[in-house]
Formats: structure tokens, C-alpha cells, sequence
């Protein structure tokens, strides 16, 4: 009997999709659960962006886009049930917002030819794209962010960590532990000790880490957090009366909904981040063309905010390398495969994210066969709490890339063994 | 009228302890295993095979390995995410450290393992029972989900701490990664929930499933009656485990592929399982098919209905989900605590009787 129900929904579902004439980006968004806080402006941000798109200038090359989105509670099940049921409608490319997610699709999608483009996040050595040919992960990654972060503090320090303590606060998940390989390498290199304080998922227990922390005392907390973690981290840090400059998350803890919580005792809070913050004229368009007029994904209320503005820029390099892809095959209605080739024929200018009405929304830089990661530029950002706003204090800085490509290259290797795929790029 | 037993006559007394002693139901059995075996592998696609019909099997196994422990002897456990965990990593690690093995031996000796974790865990049910054995197997799950986390042997020190799934061939196709067709990965997981369910079909029937059942309804007087307690509870939890440990391998390297442990194998998973043994009644093999296609089904069914049909916001039909399976839960608690399998008995005690209602 349930079989037989099971039958009729699922052909009921194969049949409803029919192929329109549109360009489909799937967001494998998440609204509920831990991670909300994270999710709902990303998703927002993203799905907003394409329909300005179409409001102002009727899709991209002509063609409308539409982004379905799918539930996925940041769980990897549920993940891949949203993927089964909307590659289907003709995906150009997947941004699940999930290092686990990510991890479960990179080889179904390198089957099914549908590109990943994991922002920041996922496997950091898909950056190697000779050996991940359908997984992007531009303009930065875990090991970028975590080199980043050592080269600020040794500009905070005249160029020498030599015997200071740095703690690391992660997300005991895949995620979480990406950066620890770079982290001891470079912790080798500059003589700084590394403390490792794993959190458990979803992250509301940290009291027996930030007791070590006072323990400890270590000069530096880096913190890689996502949702309700980073809320409870900077609170407890706040009771503990950690020096909140001291303190500095990754660009996935360094939110709005990460600080507010805390109130003023979060004011100074540091965190990298790959997108610029503050005013840009492409939000008073979408304000215009999209939440006036009633068609915001969301409340209409996380508009200008960072992780809004970062789902924003994933919309605005995904719908940028379709532009590219339009161009290299002279046809409008792109499929997958041409999609992957525009994205790896992107080439990000200043001019370029000026004329999408967000200057300076993220470094320059481009794409191609083997370099599949971008530059990994990011800029720390701080928290004013009296006026509710980040403000960036630095410019972009660059990662230590002799330090995260031969770590790259090695685990990608791996990869490619485990897997028997032939690199390419020759 | 076609439902009963008489005209069915029964001359041996293997014919008359058979499972479906009604002609029908042998008949409707044999229909669903041709179904399941030969129909549905010439028609399935990807999106009804990996959204609905896989897990829907995979946790037919986990339902029928709880139920064993928790609705035929007695035993509540909150275990089962840490159980399911302890197959998985049996299987990576047996699939990395034997690459020659071929997938079925490697899913049986990690049930296996997982039956000889079962059993450590199980120990303390001698002595405690109820609430206080809840807990235990609750610290059993958080243990086991703890140590996979911080012991890098687990995992083989990679960077991520995530287990992936090589693939692996069987008579020449893959089964395992991301070339598996899903014909054959469906196939692979149906012929170990027939044969699992046939065997727990048989063992809940027969001198052992009797033992633990009377365990169940009262174990002083068990005892008192000759059942060994000791080994019916711990022959419980040793099959109950791996049946779970099965089903935990398959999730890992046939479906799933890739599987990071607090979030694949977290307590969630525990409540999962427990609720679709809930749902689909204590003490059933059918009700545990039931309640795993129940709560597989249910999340995509309401998806394709709110959002697919209706145009209703995600997150709204997201929480409409976890509103709709708590209400179910106190509602089969109070109004049907057999569960779905006990509406089925219902029909079929009525369909017997039909047309003549008395």
C-alpha cells in the first residue's frame, strides 16, 4: 500500500516539472533549525539578487531566472533529497551553504555534470580544478581565511607570533576542523602554540571551552563558528571578559545575528570576511524593484546585512558567469556544462563589480583550468555595537599561498587517487 | 469472502505454524516481493530511488533492529543514532583496511561489531530497566558518537574528520560511490531487508522471540518460568544491534556515500528510528515497514504538496512538518498505541468478518 503511495507522489513529481526556457539556480536553502541565524539572510540575499534581475533587465541575456528553493535544515539527507528533486529541473549551478552538503553532492554532482560553487566554504581543495573539474570554491577557502587571519595578527605584532598562544574554537564538524591542518603548519612556522577547542554541535555548550580559555589565557581566540555558536561563544566570552579584540571569527562568524545577543559587551569583536559591508547602490534597487514591490524571498529585513550581501555576491558571480558562458557560446539559454565553462573563464574587475552596483564588494580576481579558488582575499571587519554596524579596518589582505598550495595540491592528490581521476589542465 | 482461512486446510504442522496462515496474504506477499524485486528495479529513477525508496529501506532495517529490542523484549533504547554510527565506521574502516572484501561480507561483520558493541552497552539493562536504561543507552549514544569525533583512527587522520565511501564493485557493477547505478544500489539494500526481515520474522516467532517477549510483559515471572534473563536480554541487544549496525553501514557507504558523525548519527537519528517504531507499533516486523515508510515519506510528501503545489514558504512548511509528526506521536501514544500495524490487524480482522459484520 505505501509503496503504491509512494509510486503515485513520486511519478506525480517526475512528471510536474517541464522544461521551461528559464536559467534555474536551486537554493538548497535553510530557514529552520540551529543554523537559521546563518541561512535565512544568505538564502534571501541570493534569491532576491536574480529576481532583481528580472524585474530590471529581464533575466540575464534575456532569459528570466528562477531560484526554487528547497528546505534542507542544514542536514546532509535532506540535502540530497533537494538535490534528487531539483537537478531535474535543469540546474545550472548548486551553492548548498554546507560543508557537509557540499561534501555529499561534489561527486554526484561530478557525475550528473552540474557544477558546485562552494563560497568560501566546502572542500578547500577543490581549488585545485584540475582535479575537481565541476567544484569551484572562489574566491576563498578555509586554509586562505586561516592564513589571512595569522598574517593580520602578525601585523598586529610586528611580523613575530614567536611564543604567543592562539586557541582555536571550532565546530567539532568537518567545517569546523578544515583549518586545523594550516593552522598547525603555520603555527610551526611562526613558533605561536595552538590550542584546539572543539565545540560539539550545534554549539549551545561551551562552557567547559571558554573555561579553559581563562585557564589558558591564550593571546588569540580564533573561532570557527556557524549559527547559534557564534551567538553563545561571544557571549561567553563576554562573561568571561575576554578582550573581544582579541577575538576573531572566520567570514562565517562575523554577522549581525552573531553579535546582537550579546549587546554592548560584544563591541569590538573581530571577524574576517570575503565581502565588503556598508552601503552599496544595488541595494536601494533591490529595495525598489523587489521588497516594494512584494517580492522579497523574505522579511525584506536582512537587506544590507553581511550575510545577505554575501548571498548577494554568490548571485552576482553566478550570474556573472552566465553572462560569460552566453558570450563564449553566443546562445542565451546555457546549459550546466556551458555554465561550468563560464565560471572558469571568470575574470572579477573592480569595474566589473561597479557596474553591478556593488563596488568593492569583493577582491579582484579570475578563474581558470587548474585554479579553481580564486585569490583568498579577505578583509577584518569590527563590531560597533553602539551603532549596530560592522566596520572594516583593514583592506584586503592576501593568504601565505606557499603555505596552502602545497596542502592543496597534497590533498587533492589524495583525492584524485582514492577516486582514480586523470588531473587536467595540461 | 476471499479473506478467511476456511477451505484453507491445513494437513502438516509446518502448514499450520506458518507466518501467513491465510491464503491472501501468502499471495499479496509473494505479489509485493515481485513487485520490489523485479518491477520496481525496470522502472526506478534517481529522484524516487535516493528521496524516498533507499532510505525508506535502509531504515526499514533500523525500525525492525529497534523493535526487536524495544517492542518484543522490552528493552527502550536511545542508542540507536550510536549503534547505526558504530556500522558505519566498522564498514569504513573495513573497506579501507580490506579493499579486496566484497560489500556483503563487509556490511555483515560490521553488524557484527556492532552486535558486540550492543551487547557491552546492553549489560547494564540487568541491573536497570525503564527510565534508567534510557539514559544508559542515551549515554551510550553520546559516547559512541564522541569517540568517533575525537579518535583519528576512526576516521584514517583525514583532515576533515569525515568518512567517504570508495567504490566498490559487485559481479562488475559498482554498488558503492557515486557510479553505483540505482537499480543496483536499490537491489543491493532490498536483499538485505528481505532477508533481515525474513530472519526476524522467524526469530520473534519462535522459542527465542517467545523469551524475550515474555521478558517483556514480566520479567520476575519470566524468570520464574525458566527464561534466562541474562541471555534473553543480551540476545536481544546482540541482534537488535545488528540489525542497526546494518542498517547504519548501508546509510554510510550505499546511500549517503560520505558521512560526518554528530550529524549523520546524532541523537536525532535515535528519535527518528524510535518514532517511526512508535508510529508504526511496538512489537510488529510490518509496523516497522510501516513507520519507516511513514516518516520517509511524510517530509517529502508534505514538501510536494506545501511548497511544490501550494507555493507555501519552505521554512512555514518545514515547521508544519515537526508540528504534524510531535501531534502524531501523542496522538498514536493515546489513541492507538499498537500503531499503524494495528490499524492494518484491524482491517484485516474486519475484512475477515466482511460482508457479515457479526
Amino acid at each position: 500500500m505505501k509503496k503504491l503511495l509512494t509510486m503515485a507522489i513520486a511519478g506525480l513529481m517526475a512528471a510536474g516539472p517541464a522544461m521551461a526556457n528559464e536559467l534555474v539556480f536551486p537554493s538548497l536553502s535553510y530557514r529552520t533549525g540551529p543554523f537559521a541565524p546563518g541561512g535565512i539572510p544568505f538564502a534571501d540575499g541570493y534569491a532576491d539578487y536574480f529576481t532583481l534581475l528580472n524585474q530590471r533587465d529581464g533575466g540575464i541575456g534575456g532569459v528570466m531566472t528562477s531560484v526554487p528553493e528547497c528546505e534542507t535544515a542544514y542536514n546532509t539527507e535532506r540535502g540530497v533529497e533537494c538535490y534528487e528533486s531539483t537537478k531535474g529541473l535543469g540546474a545550472l549551478v548548486y551553492q548548498p551553504l554546507s560543508t557537509g552538503i557540499t561534501y555529499q553532492l561534489i561527486p554526484r554532482a561530478s557525475v550528473d555534470g552540474i557544477p558546485i560553487h562552494s563560497m568560501g566554504y566546502g572542500r578547500t581543495s577543490a581549488a585545485n580544478g584540475s582535479i575537481f573539474e565541476w567544484v569551484f570554491n572562489y574566491p576563498g577557502n578555509y586554509w586562505d581565511s586561516a592564513s589571512v587571519m595569522i598574517n593580520y595578527l602578525l601585523s598586529q605584532n610586528d611580523g613575530s607570533l614567536e611564543g604567543q598562544k592562539v586557541a582555536l574554537l571550532y565546530h567539532n564538524s568537518a567545517y569546523g576542523r578544515e583549518p586545523i591542518r594550516t593552522l598547525e603548519v603555520l603555527s610551526e612556522q611562526y613558533g605561536f602554540e595552538l590550542l584546539q577547542l572543539a565545540v560539539d554541535s550545534p554549539g549551545q555548550e561551551q562552557g567547559n571551552q571558554w573555561l579553559t580559555i581563562r585557564r589558558e589565557r591564550p593571546d588569540y581566540v580564533l573561532m570557527w563558528g556557524w549559527g547559534v555558536m557564534n551567538q553563545v561563544a561571544i557571549q561567553e566570552a563576554a562573561n568571561i571578559r575576554y578582550p573581544m579584540d582579541q577575538f576573531i571569527g572566520n567570514w562565517w562568524a562575523g554577522a549581525e545575528a552573531d553579535v546582537i545577543p550579546a549587546g554592548d559587551a560584544a563591541d569590538g569583536y573581530l571577524s574576517l570576511n570575503m565581502n565588503g559591508v556598508g552601503d552599496m547602490p544595488v541595494f536601494d534597487e533591490i529595495q525598489e524593484y523587489v521588497i516594494d514591490a512584494g517580492l522579497a524571498a523574505g522579511e525584506g529585513d536582512n537587506l544590507g546585512s553581511v550575510l545577505y550581501t554575501r548571498g548577494m555576491y554568490a548571485a552576482m558571480l553566478a550570474a556573472e558567469a552566465v553572462r560569460v558562458a552566453q558570450e563564449m557560446n553566443g546562445v542565451a539559454e546555457i546549459d550546466a556544462a556551458m555554465m561550468r565553462d563560464g565560471m572558469e573563464n571568470l575574470n572579477i574587475t573592480e569595474e566589473m563589480m561597479a557596474s553591478w552596483g556593488a563596488p568593492g564588494i569583493g577582491p579582484e580576481f579570475s578563474v581558470s583550468c587548474a585554479d579553481h579558488g580564486g585569490t583568498g582575499e579577505g578583509r577584518i571587519q569590527q563590531w560597533n555595537a553602539a551603532d549596530q554596524e560592522w566596520v572594516t579596518v583593514t583592506d584586503f589582505i592576501a593568504p601565505d599561498d606557499s603555505v596552502t598550495q602545497p596542502l592543496i595540491l597534497e590533498d587533492s592528490a589524495a583525492y584524485a587517487a582514492e577516486n582514480n581521476i586523470e588531473p587536467r589542465c595540461n | 469472502m476471499f479473506y478467511r482461512e476456511a477451505g484453507d486446510f491445513k494437513t502438516t504442522y509446518a502448514a499450520d505454524n506458518q507466518t501467513f496462515p491465510i491464503a491472501f496474504d501468502r499471495w499479496r506477499y509473494w505479489a509485493v516481493l515481485f513487485v520490489a524485486v523485479v518491477v520496481i528495479p525496470l522502472v526506478i529513477n534517481e529522484y524516487w530511488a535516493n528521496a524516498l525508496l533507499l532510505p525508506f529501506l535502509i531504515y526499514a532495517i533500523a525500525a525492525i533492529g529497534l523493535n526487536i529490542l524495544t517492542g518484543y523484549c522490552g528493552q527502550v533504547s536511545l542508542g540507536t543514532g550510536g549503534f547505526m554510527a558504530v556500522g558505519a565506521y566498522a564498514t569504513y574502516k573495513l573497506m579501507t583496511a580490506f579493499v579486496w572484501m566484497d560489500m556483503v561480507t563487509v556490511t555483515l561483520l560490521s553488524g557484527l561489531v556492532t552486535a558486540v558493541v550492543g551487547v557491552l552497552f546492553g549489560l547494564p539493562s540487568l541491573r536497570i530497566k525503564g527510565f534508567y536504561l534510557a539514559v544508559a543507552t542515551l549515554a551510550a549514544q553520546f559516547f559512541l558518537v564522541w569517540i568517533f569525533n575525537r579518535v583519528p583512527w576512526f576516521y584514517n587522520y583525514s583532515a576533515s574528520g569525515q568518512i567517504n565511501a570508495p567504490e566498490r564493485l559487485m559481479f562488475g557493477v559498482p554498488v558503492t560511490g557515486p557510479n553505483a547505478e540505482v537499480w543496483v544500489k536499490y537491489l543491493f539494500i532490498l536483499g538485505f531487508v528481505i532477508v533481515l526481515a525474513w530472519v526476524a520474522r522467524n526469530l520473534t516467532r519462535g522459542s527465542v522471540g517467545r523469551q524475550w517477549m515474555a521478558i517483556r510483559d514480566m520479567d520476575i515471572a519470566a524468570e520464574i518460568i525458566g527464561v534466562n534473563p541474562l541471555r534473553a536480554k543480551l540476545s536481544a541487544f546482540a541482534v537488535s544491534s545488528f540489525f542497526v549496525g546494518v542498517s547504519g553501514a548501508l546509510l554510510f557507504s550505499v546511500y549517503l556515500g560520505a558521512v560526518e558523525v554528530g550529524e549523520a548519527y546524532g541523537i536525532n537519528k535515535s528519535f527518528l528510528v524510535l518514532f517511526m517504531v512508535i508510529i508504526g507499533g511496538l512489537g510488529s516486523i510490518f509496523g516497522s515497514f510501516a513507520g519507516a515508510a511513514f516518516m520517509v515519506l511524510l517530509p517529502v510528501a508534505l514538501k510536494i504538496l506545501g511548497v511544490d503545489m501550494l507555493g507555501w514558504p519552505t521554512n512555514i512548511v518545514a515547521y508544519i512538518q515537526l508540528i504534524i509528526v510531535g501531534a502524531l506521536i501523542i496522538f498514536f501514544l493515546i489513541v492507538e498505541p499498537h500503531g499503524l500495524a494495528q490499524l492494518w490487524r484491524l482491517a484485516k480482522e474486519k475484512l475477515r468478518l466482511w460482508p457479515f459484520p457479526h
